[in-house]
């Protein structure tokens, strides 16, 4: 299933954006585009892959974009790694997914193997520890951005914009202040606001055929 | 702490991660109160601080979290040759848990991954589909925002520790609204705590 024919069948609800969308041109350069993406990716490799994939090489659209996090989201395993293995397999098959995986794991673990060397001696210095706490201040941030850049993709939502405000609002609720349990979020908000989803996709339908 | 590991602790070692990969939905780093009571408190297969700096290692490097897990099974394998990287026989271990430790989390999520993600970019004109990821939309960009909010919210009271949160929101501020490069900001993020200014 070759994904270069992805675009041929864009959805109503999901038009396409006026930017040209590109492509990787070979499984090498897959490979490097996920390996520099992921040794960028200090504490928060996915504000990295949207800057990269979305921003800058421009592989995915932000729509695109939004659509694969929720389906890496909901799935087990890391995120990131399943992002990249749908990214991978979506240009260059289950050759690319695999790639695209190499990419994102191989340098990374071997520097983290060195780190772990190196880090042994030099863990209490207090410079050590400012300059993580100091990197972990900006990875918060860069999370906290990705997810404000993202929001002008729900403008297209067939949820609506205030619907879409009330999903994201409780979800925020739920996880950042009352410390819910991810998967009960899921379940409940994203169960939720699928079906309601799915409601709005069959009224418009229903409103196709007798306008 | 255990010399050695027979083939079944090998075996044991490799389903315990099987075992979580599946459950580990938002990520592997949900699954660490079981790998701690199986690694360190049932098994002792490694210590109580190992297990914390392999975490906190893994934060601090770059590229995915889950390498965390890694560094979980290459320090399992250490122990087992002896704990430190002085033979091939230690470092053969090493690389045997490490191995045995990501295929384990990987490999049952990636599959899954791989099967659902085509099935649902076959079937993405299905009402069904459409409505999973479009409603699915808002909470996942919620979940972001919350995520930086509680690594935010973690480093302790914004009163007493402005210059993180200060630097948190410009950084946002920053990333939302300029294409700065990512690595700038954490070269900058560095500097400023080595030097001991947040």
């Amino acid at each position: 299933m070759s994904a270069s024919r992805a675009h041929k069948h864009p959805d109503l609800a999901r038009p396409e954006p006026a930017g040209r969308v590109e492509r990787p041109d070979s499984l090498r350069s897959l490979f490097c585009a996920f390996t520099w993406l992921a040794l960028q990716g200090f504490g928060g490799v996915v504000a990295v892959v949207q800057r990269e994939m979305v921003e800058n090489r421009r592989w995915l659209t932000r729509e695109q974009f939004v659509e694969d996090w929720a389906v890496a989201q909901v799935l087990p395993g890391p995120n990131v790694v399943n992002l990249s293995l749908m990214i991978g397999d979506r240009y260059f098959g289950w050759r690319g997914g695999l790639v695209a995986l190499a990419g994102m794991l191989t340098f990374p673990l071997l520097i983290v193997l060195a780190l772990a060397g190196v880090f042994a001696g030099v863990s209490d210095l207090p410079q050590v520890q400012g300059a993580l706490r100091g990197m972990s201040a900006v990875a918060a941030g860069m999370i906290v951005a990705t997810g404000l850049k993202m929001l002008p993709a729900l403008k297209t939502n067939v949820l609506g914009t205030p619907w879409c405000w009330a999903m994201a609002t409780l979800t925020f609720v739920a996880i950042a202040l009352l410390r819910l349990p991810l998967i009960w979020v899921l379940a409940v908000l994203g169960g939720g606001s699928g079906l309601w989803a799915y409601r709005q996709l069959e009224a418009m339908a229903q409103g196709q055929a007798k306008p | 702490m255990s010399n050695s590991l027979s083939p079944g602790d090998w075996l044991a070692l490799l389903t315990h991660f099987l075992s979580l990969s599946l459950l580990a939905v938002g990520g592997a780093i949900t699954t660490v109160p079981d790998m701690h009571r199986t690694l360190v408190d049932q098994h002792q297969w490694l210590s109580d601080g190992q297990f914390n700096a392999a975490i906190a290692l893994a934060q601090a490097a770059p590229g995915p979290n889950v390498l965390f897990v890694a560094l979980l099974g290459w320090q399992v394998g250490l122990n087992a040759g002896g704990g430190l990287v002085t033979s091939t026989a230690a470092w053969g271990y090493a690389m045997l848990g490490l191995l045995l430790a990501m295929m384990g989390i990987l490999v049952p999520s990636t599959t899954l991954t791989f099967a659902a993600s085509r099935w649902a970019h076959q079937n993405r004109e299905l009402r069904a589909v459409r409505a999973f990821k479009q409603g699915l939309a808002p909470v996942v960009v919620a979940l972001l925002v919350a995520t930086g909010w509680i690594l935010t919210a973690n480093q302790g009271e914004a009163l007493t520790h402005w210059p993180l949160w200060l630097l948190t929101i410009s950084v946002t501020l920053l990333v939302w609204r300029t294409r700065v490069h990512l690595l700038w900001l954490l070269g900058a993020g560095a500097l400023l705590g080595g030097l001991g200014w947040v």
